[in-house]
């Protein structure tokens, strides 16, 4: 097929593939949206000579909801329920980046308990979303059972989502302020039986896939970019940490009190795909490390605000006291207002910075709230290390990089 | 706001003129559109603000003008430092210089820029639009763009909606 027989905007295309590709000498190859490969709906147009990839133009853009516009139509409250959808993988850190934000405009406290719970999700999530990664990455080296085991373990991280938020994947249970309610009591010991449990399972997958050669010749030395290069591009989180710097932003600039949590940036030196894959099952341990400790310490007390002027009051308070009743009329129908100026939050999402930057406008709405999603930052890349290499590589690149297509596309 | 950052926000301000504000110990620095790409590459070799993490816009329309903020977001990973410039920008059809030689994550940063706000970023080595269909008409995340909906289209009236769908101005 030559480029101009091709049924999408050929003309606009022509500045990013070869010269070749007017002939007919190399082949234009649609890979997605639908390829179970692309981990989503990412459309990659392939210029291929023979195995070889020559160009890889990426196309995003086919989850795209609107989200950010739609945020300014809503209440700072009600607007996070949408946060969720966004890294559908990381429900809980979309939130905990949407709260943390808020909070910081209006100046905002949250109680310790809260922040304690709110770290115990926020590394129970980073696992399940590693889980996923794993388990699609490994599927798509053809190691199939590994997708089985991992969906096996993310469904008891599912469960305990479900126990404290009522949902499994759409929690919506961070609010500004704090939590939307206390944990029940059954949350300690299916936190403590998940974290013990939890080790064997990755010494599992560890023996099934470090030594395996299939998936060793599939991930050494594939998709190498240099620390320079990942920071060029910028490129954060797991795979900016498996090309050797120690970038992460629960050391470099805590929040949610990650300062007082004894853990390890993880970090490999060869910036391949083996590397990256290293990092994440490093993180496995690292993360328990944390959930660990912060179950350890676990304070007692409140788990919201007592700033009535943006935290609405309990139900208890409703029969009995008036100004809960106000408060809570107030902030249902009006919500709460920001100050007019704008910050930016970043937080580590298990892809790497998530970044909201949010600016108020003296109103109870969002005047603009972006998002700065590592997927969308580090598929950037994929155009420049994917060059010269097979196509099935490429879909081993592609599984290293971790992209969720609900977070490159908003 | 660090103490390291403030003779960065000092060398902003003598040579481009920047002007400087703090808000929760956040520092900004607004420049003027005709220095971004020097300043961006004065904070990449001479401060160490060698991440661009970050670049999107916010729309004042009606109230302010000029109508565009483009908002970039700089970090220095040695130091710790983060810096944001805001560049604002006048008129209904603003144009912004590209960023791309200096930090090639740009590229899609602008893309979006372009598609969501309209505004034309001028050297931009492939500035199509990155979310919306190619054949789409308007900028969403401009104010005066209303937030719509689409209409469901049935068997007994595809045709009588499909009339009045947004077409290519072409």
């Amino acid at each position: 097929m030559t480029i101009s027989q091709l049924e999408i905007t050929h003309d606009e295309l022509k500045h990013l593939v070869s010269e070749r590709a007017q002939t007919g000498e190399t082949l234009l190859l649609n890979m997605g949206p639908q390829h179970p490969s692309t981990h989503g709906v990412l459309r990659l147009l392939l210029e291929l000579d023979g195995e070889i990839v020559v160009n890889c133009i990426p196309d995003i853009g086919f989850l795209h909801t609107g989200i950010e516009k739609n945020m300014e139509a809503k209440t700072y409250e009600k607007a996070e329920v949408m946060t969720d959808r966004l890294d559908y993988l990381n429900t809980m850190g979309n939130n905990l980046a949407y709260c943390l934000a808020v909070e910081k405009l209006v100046d905002l406290d949250v109680p310790e308990r809260a922040q304690a719970i709110r770290v115990i999700f926020a590394e129970l999530q980073r696992i399940a979303s590693h889980l996923v990664w794993l388990g699609t990455h490994a599927l798509d080296l053809a190691a199939m059972s590994m997708f089985f085991y991992c969906l096996n373990q993310r469904e008891r991280i599912l469960d305990i989502m479900e126990m404290c938020a009522g949902q499994r994947m759409m929690t919506t249970y961070f609010r500004p302020g704090g939590l939307w309610r206390d944990v029940p009591a059954e949350f300690v010991p299916a936190v403590r039986a998940f974290i013990d449990s939890f080790p064997a399972e990755v010494d599992l997958y560890e023996g099934l896939l470090d030594k395996n050669p299939i998936f060793l010749d599939r991930t050494k030395g594939i998709g190498i970019y240099t620390a320079e290069e990942g920071i060029a591009w910028g490129i954060t989180g797991p795979s900016l940490r498996g090309s050797g710097i120690a970038y992460d932003l629960r050391k470099e600039e805590p929040y949610s009190g990650y300062e007082q949590y004894d853990f390890e940036v993880c970090t490999e030196d060869a910036g391949d795909v083996y590397a990256r894959y290293r990092v994440r099952m490093r993180e496995f341990r690292e993360s328990l490390k944390i959930v660990r400790q912060a179950l350890d310490k676990l304070p007692g007390g409140a788990v919201r605000s007592n700033n009535r002027k943006f935290v609405p009051p309990p139900r208890a308070e409703l029969g009995e006291s008036m100004e809960a009743v106000i408060h809570h009329f107030k902030l249902w129908t009006e919500g709460f207002p920001a100050p007019k100026n704008s910050i930016y939050m970043p937080v580590e999402s298990p892809r790497g910075e998530l970044g909201v930057l949010l600016e108020g406008d003296g109103g109870p709405k969002p005047y603009r709230c972006h998002w700065r999603t590592p997927s969308f930052v580090n598929l950037q890349i994929l155009p420049k290390i994917s060059k010269g290499c097979y196509v099935a590589d490429l879909v081993a690149i592609i599984g290293s990089i971790d992209i969720v297509l609900g977070d490159t596309d908003r | 706001m660090k103490a390291e950052l403030q003779p960065v926000l000092d060398a902003l301000q003598s040579a481009f003129g920047a002007h400087i504000s703090e808000f929760r110990e956040q520092a900004k620095a607004a420049l003027a559109v005709e220095h971004i790409v020097e300043a961006a590459r004065t904070l990449r070799d001479a401060h160490g603000f060698n991440m661009l993490a970050g670049l999107s816009a916010v729309d004042y329309w009606p109230e302010r003008q000029p109508r565009f903020h483009a908002v970039y977001e700089f970090k220095n990973i040695a130091q710790k430092l983060r810096l944001e410039v805001r560049v604002p920008l006048g008129g209904d059809e603003p144009k912004l210089p590209t960023l791309s030689e200096v930090f090639p994550n740009a590229n899609w940063h602008e893309r979006e820029l372009w598609d969501m706000f309209g505004i034309h970023v001028t050297d931009h080595p492939d500035l199509r639009r990155i979310l919306m269909p190619a054949d789409w008409v308007g900028h969403p995340l401009r104010k005066d763009y209303p937030l719509g909906y689409e209409e469901v289209q049935f068997s007994f009236n595809f045709k009588e909606i499909d009339q009045r769908k947004p077409r290519p101005q072409d």
